[in-house]
């Protein structure tokens, strides 16, 4: 109660609020390859936002989109760029130390680091971007992170 | 991660090739302001001289899909009426409103460059006499102004009586076309 429906914002706010960040997940996910995967992603949205029953979770609605595109793309083309182009205005610690290694991450790991360390996303909604559960999205962040330390060890 | 001006355009343009946008819009500057122009597929469907909130009414009118686009044909048209080269828009028209306020809107499409009608002539056209006040509002709604040309339309008096983008850009359209005023 009292949580009155939001209607669905024009697409043209929806599209400001979030080319951006989405851009820079996808930087993350698949380097140099971002740019293509990032126009199908709001052509996506696009074709499916006159559907959309109510505004909540756009940000994460978006994500899913996105990350769909990325799975897509790196099942597809599994050879990894090696960082592609990284962005650093990364909060969380681990994640900064880290991120540059992302790219040798399983693709649901990597997304699953990208999103919540890197995009602050909580697992319920990283859970809907994996099409997982959230223990499912919980157990492939915590698998990558325990595999980037590995990983960072080996090269420190 | 900034998206560049291409890659930003190279959507837009995508976007507008699939048929995926319910209406586009755009700004155009003018003598008399920036103009909130919009389009659907169907034709020009705003003018409006306040630009804040459009998009939402654009949502809402004619659905959520609202993209910003250059409307070139739009703008050229109204850069020509403005330096005075032309006299009629050739504009399809995406006109969506109730029947009474599109039999006004009809008539009020043929009011010519540079004559004046008053709101109750207008009403008797559409044959509604005594509907002046009703007309009024209709002229107060007009969802395209200055290619709809409500700024012809006076009081019996001949008074300018009221026009969305202010008194002062209504009295300059008319002198831009020459309009006798009492």
């Amino acid at each position: 109660m009292g949580d009155v429906a939001q209607p669905i914002p024009p697409f043209e706010r929806f599209y400001l609020e979030h080319r951006d960040e989405v851009l820079g997940y996808l930087r993350r996910l698949l380097g140099q390859r971002a740019e293509d995967a990032w126009q199908e992603t709001f052509l996506r949205a696009l074709r499916a936002y006159n559907r959309l029953q109510h505004a909540r979770n756009l940000r994460s609605w978006v994500f899913t989109i996105a990350t769909n595109v990325a799975m897509d793309e790196l099942r597809a083309k599994p050879q990894l760029p090696v960082d592609g182009v990284v962005v650093a205005e990364i909060e969380r610690d681990a994640f900064r130390e880290l991120e540059h290694l992302t790219g040798g991450l399983p693709p649901t790991e990597r997304a699953a680091v990208v999103l919540r360390y890197g995009y602050d996303l909580p697992y319920a909604q990283i859970a809907d971007a994996l099409g997982s559960s959230e223990d499912a999205a919980r157990a492939a962040a915590s698998s990558g992170v325990r595999r980037l330390r590995r990983t960072h060890e080996r090269h420190a | 991660m900034n998206v560049t001006p291409e890659l930003d355009s190279r959507f837009r343009d995508a976007a507008l090739r699939e048929g995926l946008v319910d209406v586009r819009y755009d700004i155009v500057e003018s003598p008399v302001g920036e103009l909130f122009v919009a389009a659907t597929e169907r034709g020009l469907c705003r003018i409006s001289y306040h630009p804040d909130g459009m998009e939402d009414v654009l949502a809402s009118t004619f659905g959520p899909r609202v993209l910003r686009s250059p409307l070139d044909d739009v703008r050229r048209e109204l850069d020509e009426y403005f330096e005075g080269r032309r006299r009629e828009f050739d504009l399809p028209l995406d006109v969506r409103v109730a029947p009474f306020h599109a039999d006004v809107l009809a008539e009020l499409a043929r009011v010519p460059y540079g004559r004046t009608d008053t709101y109750g002539s207008l009403a008797a056209k559409v044959g509604r006499p005594k509907a002046a006040r009703a007309v009024g509002t209709v002229m107060n709604r007009n969802p395209i102004p200055i290619v709809l040309p409500c700024h012809r339309i006076l009081g019996a008096n001949g008074s300018l009586t009221g026009y969305a983008g202010g008194l002062d850009v209504k009295l300059r359209l008319l002198q831009l076309e020459g309009a006798m005023l009492i």
